[in-house]
């Protein structure tokens, strides 16, 4: 077993609207209806049959990305191990074709939050943020600036995002530079 | 307080009292002044120099379409604004403001001899002057004209505002807040639309402003406005943005908004972004852009004191202002008449009003001649008189027979009016069609290109009930849900004036031409301009415009471009319509640099990307190179040593010892599925199907034009899973035309792609003790070279963590790439660097990784190749798979021309002097001693200063270089063709004993 102490995940300042989450263990899961049903039934959240929906069960997640693709993520100690949750999977489907990929160091990420998340998010990426178009729960694949983010609803007011670790200096500090005229 | 100022009235506050200065003098103005109103109230009319001719200007109008008053407004000196309009500068406590333009004042203007000099400057003049001798363009001309182009200067420091932006949706986003925008934006409110409202100016209502007549529901037009304004801010639903121009209409109801937010403030707060642009996605927009009154073309129209009259009439209604004290009224019909009577009222004496009609008549001629207000029918304008000011104006009346001379008239303020265009710039910009209009002698908006729709007199509907009730129709049907009450009839009392607009120049009896009338003020194009124009031949008004300059540039001919027209189409005799108007160009009116940027300077400008390890070769004083977005530890100099030195020491200690290279950037590609080895098999040029498990191989990805795209050592983890890396900035092109192939070509195939890239930290560690090294950290691995040999893979740990462990080396020694999960990747780089201490383990960086690589002639993709290079052409075709049918590329490598042995190959260079480097990029010459043009037949991709072998290495692409092994070969340089001999491109261990130990 790794030693959890060693994992040196990059760190973020927090602020009042913006909060770095813990490592997760996370899979990109790629396959059709009938692997979804079963990892669904793993995994314990769905995965939605429904686009850019989320499907979320305690500390475990199922973000659908794009057809056949999903990003599995898990903010359980439990799950830590992502190679014993990878194998549990993977062995739920081993007679289904799929792919199942651990993508857990390869982005972190933060929360964003408050009565001015929407319009910190709306500074640099481009989508509806409003919640009749973004509704709590819908999750897409989208831009923030230059870089690629994963952006997940979770509240009214607060906005799970993915980002590609070596983008998250400049994701934050970007939000950061817009959060300034939007004063708490 | 001036006696230009009247006693009370309008929507400033006389107890506030603003200090500004205007060229060095200094003004007193009062709070809610523009610069404009601020200047008049001070009798203060001569505002700038005109482009070409210099001539005194002063300020024609009251809003965005002024043309004259451009001015430069500085806090400090990088905060230095140039050509800022002098109607649209809100006056703050301390405002500096400068003409432009002239020199050395505004006064005594040097550069107004190119008036009297104006016969050498005829439309196109610089077409037609500067053509010879040939050798003056350098010397003389452009450094001349460079000097007298443009208006203003750009500040000399950078800008040290914010500039925010960011993006916003909305059902129906209503351009204006003139009476038709706010009943728009009020009826799509009413159904629960979400709204965006926007308008130009600081305070909404547009022309209701200076609207001292009318009423609606029972309040005064501008109460009414205020009111409406401050309920649709209090709406949940509704962003109301003033001070915020609508610049730019793009496809799909995309708009691009300008806000304001600090230039109007005496002192901004620290950190208040100066603007912020708005990029607005709407479901429908309403375009409430109102219209722009129409100056009339007659000699000596451009001299100050001579106003459009619904200018005056807002100075007066709107900011208490008189812009003289004696008035000569010109018009073509009703519209000028209120302006008329309202000053007369304030005051301000009426010398006459001339009205061009034959017979005027109706409420309004009656109600002036009641006022004692002599009214000239027939009336023309010959001639006006004053330099800084006009001081008269030469009436004539238009008769059967011709024009008659009339009386001259003494006057500080001539006012004309010839009816109002509507402004249909946005409608343009977003591609709908223009139809002409004949009783409004204008075009209006015909069919539309967006989900838009022009409401008020943006599209040519002028009573203020009808404008209105067209207003609250647009909102209606803009939203997307119906409004409660349908439509909604606003109770108005206004007077009704007759539209009766005027087009082209005004009936003169000397030959048009032979004085100065102007039709495009900003860039000084006179209706002998346009005569020139079109007697030159041009057709065209697209060509007429740009030979002219007319309508060009910031001012987008907003006051000239319809009396343009109608001088071009009489002139050419055909109906207006026909000569068709130019198209708009946006933005409508100037916008900064600064909101474009927006956050995108310095440190934003671009993601700066850093690998987990980057830390610790920061702290040991790496020196870093970009390589895309990335930052790479270039090399790592110990006290004393140079870059050569620090890199001839690491490249001998990878040949001797053992060396650790951060190879995290290399891009990783999982491909997952059962069809995944004949998806690799179909894309890169290689065999993959028969690929063990544990395995590994140099991969060669073409275009499908045959050349070289990227390159990258696959590894089968699994059967149905492979570890493609790719080049360090080919990782997102390959993946994306992976993926394109894998979802347009080949769908049939069951394989999936992931990016990897950042899930894992890859450390090269490289060198004949490498092996021993490891084994002291890595577990459940045998490193043997019979368990482990070179282009092999195997998963155990190191130091606890999970491992993937390559038996590879882009060094040509005994070497590993260690791939652990990113957040261990800087503790297990420690870990090694402890553990390598007792075996002389050295960090190194990019650069000696590049000299290690071409001492082994290892090609790097995009530097060895430049996209015109074949797999055989790099010495690779020994990578192609034979037995395949097919793969990206391959019918293109069968092209004969693909195949030719005069083709550039990837060779070695020897210098002669072996310490002599040679510049990437050198040609190569097959003979000395040529002079340009030179011919070549190859150049130099890669040269380094070999430490370890003691002299100079390059490689090049030469033609046919393989068949001249042994041959010297000529690098001609500035200095002499340097003498080089053509070698293999492996310069170290051609047989490969090392990699294989």
């Amino acid at each position: 077993m790794a030693d959890p102490l060693l994992r040196q995940p990059p760190t973020l300042a927090t602020t009042e609207w913006l909060t770095l989450l813990p490592p997760a263990t996370r899979f990109v899961l790629h396959g059709d209806a009938a692997v979804c049903s079963r990892i669904s039934d793993a995994w314990g959240a769905e995965l939605s049959a429904a686009a850019c929906r989320a499907g979320s069960r305690g500390e475990r997640a199922a973000l659908w990305l794009g057809p056949e693709e999903f990003l599995l993520l898990s903010f359980a100690a439990a799950d830590a191990d992502a190679a014993a949750v990878g194998a549990m999977l993977a062995a739920r489907v081993a007679d289904l074709p799929h792919a199942l990929v651990d993508v857990s160091h390869r982005q972190i990420a933060v929360e964003v939050q408050g009565p001015h998340a929407a319009a910190i998010l709306n500074g640099a990426c481009p989508l509806d943020l409003d919640v009749s178009a973004f509704p709590v729960g819908m999750c897409t694949r989208t831009v923030f600036a230059k870089a690629d983010i994963v952006l997940w609803r979770t509240a009214l007011d607060r906005f799970h995002v993915e980002i590609w670790r070596s983008f998250a200096d400049y994701v934050t500090a970007l939000m950061g530079e817009i959060a300034r005229d939007y004063p708490a | 307080m001036s006696p230009l100022r009247t006693a009370s009235g309008g929507r400033i506050d006389r107890s506030k009292r603003l200090r500004f200065s205007f060229d060095g003098r200094g003004y007193d103005g009062v709070a809610g002044d523009t610069l404009a109103s601020a200047l008049l109230a001070n009798g203060v009319h001569l505002v700038g120099r005109s482009f070409k001719y210099h001539r005194p200007r002063g300020i024609l109008g009251a809003g965005s379409e002024e043309p004259n008053g451009l001015v430069t407004v500085s806090r400090d000196s990088a905060r230095t604004t140039p050509n800022l309009r002098v109607t649209q500068v809100e006056l703050y406590d301390g405002l500096t403001a400068r003409s432009q333009n002239r020199w050395p004042s505004l006064q005594a203007d040097l550069g107004r001899i190119n008036d009297w000099l104006s016969p050498l400057f005829p439309a196109g003049f610089y077409y037609k002057t500067f053509m010879w001798p040939k050798s003056a363009w350098k010397l003389l001309y452009e450094p001349v004209i460079r000097r007298a182009a443009g208006l203003g200067e750009a500040p000399t420091r950078a800008d040290p505002d914010r500039y925010a932006q960011r993006y916003a949706h909305c059902d129906v986003l209503v351009v204006g807040g003139g009476p038709a925008g706010l009943a728009a934006a009020t009826a799509a409110a009413a159904s629960g639309a979400r709204v965006i409202l926007c308008d130009e100016q600081a305070e909404l209502g547009g022309s209701l402003l200076g609207d001292g007549r009318s009423s609606i529901d029972g309040l005064a037009a501008a109460d009414w406005a205020q009111r409406t304004a401050a309920a649709l801010a209090a709406h949940p639903r509704v962003t109301v943005l003033s001070r915020t121009t609508a610049f730019g209409y793009f496809p799909h109801n995309f708009l691009g908004l300008n806000e304001r937010l600090s230039d109007h403030l005496a002192r901004p707060p620290a950190g208040l972004a100066r603007e912020r642009l708005w990029q607005v996605r709407a479901g429908r927009v309403v375009l409430a852009t109102g219209s722009i009154e129409r100056p009339l073309v007659f000699p000596g129209n451009d001299r100050p004191g001579i106003l459009l009259a619904g200018a005056a009439q807002t100075y007066l209604n709107r900011y208490g202002v008189k812009a003289g004290t004696r008035a000569v009224v010109v018009t073509s019909g009703d519209a000028a008449y209120a302006a008329a009577l309202d000053l007369h009222a304030a005051g301000t004496e009426i010398a006459a009003i001339a009205d061009l009609r034959a017979a005027p008549d109706g409420d309004w001629v009656q109600a002036a001649r009641r006022a004692g207000i002599a009214v000239l029918p027939a009336s023309t304008v010959l001639a006006t008189a004053g330099n800084l000011r006009v001081e008269s104006i030469t009436l004539g009346r238009v008769t059967g027979g011709g024009v008659e001379a009339g009386e001259t008239l003494r006057c500080d303020l001539v006012l004309m009016s010839g009816g109002h265009t509507p402004s249909v710039h946005l409608f343009s910009q977003s591609r709908g069609k223009l139809q002409w209009s004949e009783p409004l002698q204008a075009f209006v908006p015909g069919s539309s290109a967006e989900c838009e729709r022009s409401a008020g007199a943006c599209r040519g509907v002028f009573g203020l009930e009808e404008v209105l009730a067209d207003g609250y129709a647009a909102g209606a049907d803009a939203a997307p849900e119906p409004t409660p009450r349908g439509t909604q009839r606003f109770t108005v009392t206004a007077p009704a004036a007759a539209v009766e607009p005027y087009l082209g120049t005004l009936p003169a009896s000397d030959p048009p031409g032979k004085h100065k009338a102007f039709v495009d003020w900003q860039h000084d194009v006179t209706i002998r301009d346009l005569a020139l124009a079109t007697r030159e031949g041009f057709r065209s008004i697209e060509h007429v415009k740009r030979y002219t300059t007319t309508g060009m540039a910031t001012d987008q001919g907003k006051t000239s471009n319809l009396n343009a027209l109608s001088i071009v189409a009489k002139a050419l005799d055909v109906p207006v319509a026909e000569v068709g108007l130019t198209s708009f160009r946006m933005p409508y009116t100037p916008t900064s640099f600064g909101s474009f940027a927006g956050a995108s300077r310095g440190d934003l400008f671009d993601p700066l990307r850093r690998t987990p390890i980057d830390g610790w070769a920061r702290a040991q004083g790496a020196l870093f190179e970009p390589v895309g977005l990335w930052m790479r530890a270039r090399y790592f100099p110990q006290p004393g040593e140079d870059m050569h030195a620090a890199v001839g020491r690491e490249c001998r200690a990878v040949r001797s010892a053992v060396g650790a290279f951060d190879a995290s950037t290399l891009g990783k590609i999982e491909v997952v599925g059962p069809d995944a080895a004949e998806f690799l098999n179909r894309l890169y040029i290689n065999q993959w199907n028969t690929l063990a498990v544990g395995r590994a191989r140099y991969g060669i990805l073409l275009r499908d034009d045959g050349f070289i795209y990227d390159d990258g050592v696959i590894a089968r983890t699994a059967p149905d899973r492979f570890h493609v890396t790719t080049t360090t900035g080919g990782a997102p092109r390959v993946l994306a035309l992976m993926e394109d192939y894998r979802q347009t070509e080949w769908p049939d195939l069951k394989v999936w792609l992931t990016s990897t890239t950042e899930q894992w930290a890859v450390i090269a560690v490289q060198g004949p003790k490498s092996r021993e090294l490891l084994a002291g950290l890595v577990e459940g691995i045998d490193l043997s070279a019979a368990a482990l040999p070179h282009m092999s893979v195997a998963r155990g740990r190191i130091v606890g963590v999970p491992l993937l462990l390559f038996r590879v080396s882009f060094t040509g020694e005994l070497g590993f790439e260690v791939n652990v999960p990113a957040d261990y990747g800087r503790p297990v780089w420690e870990s090694i660097h402890a553990a390598g201490n007792a075996f002389g383990l050295t960090p190194y960086g990019t650069e000696a990784m590049h000299v290690l690589r071409a001492e082994k002639g290892y090609i790097i993709v995009g530097q060895d190749t430049d996209g015109t290079v074949t797999p055989d052409d790099a010495g690779l075709s020994w990578a192609i798979g034979k037995s395949k049918p097919d793969f990206l590329g391959k019918r293109s490598l069968q092209r004969s021309s693909m195949q030719g042995a005069a083709r550039k190959q990837l060779v070695g260079l020897r210098t002669r002097d072996p310490t002599l480097v040679l510049e990437e990029g050198a040609q190569v010459a097959a003979s000395p001693g040529q002079t340009p043009p030179m011919r070549t037949i190859g150049h130099v991709t890669s040269a380094y200063f070999s430490a370890v072998l003691g002299h100079s290495i390059a490689l090049a692409v030469v033609a046919g270089g393989r068949a001249l092994v042994g041959k010297t070969l000529y690098v001609p340089m500035p200095g002499g063709d340097l003498e080089v001999e053509v070698t293999s491109p492996v310069f170290y261990d051609p047989a490969g004993a090392r990699l294989n130990g």
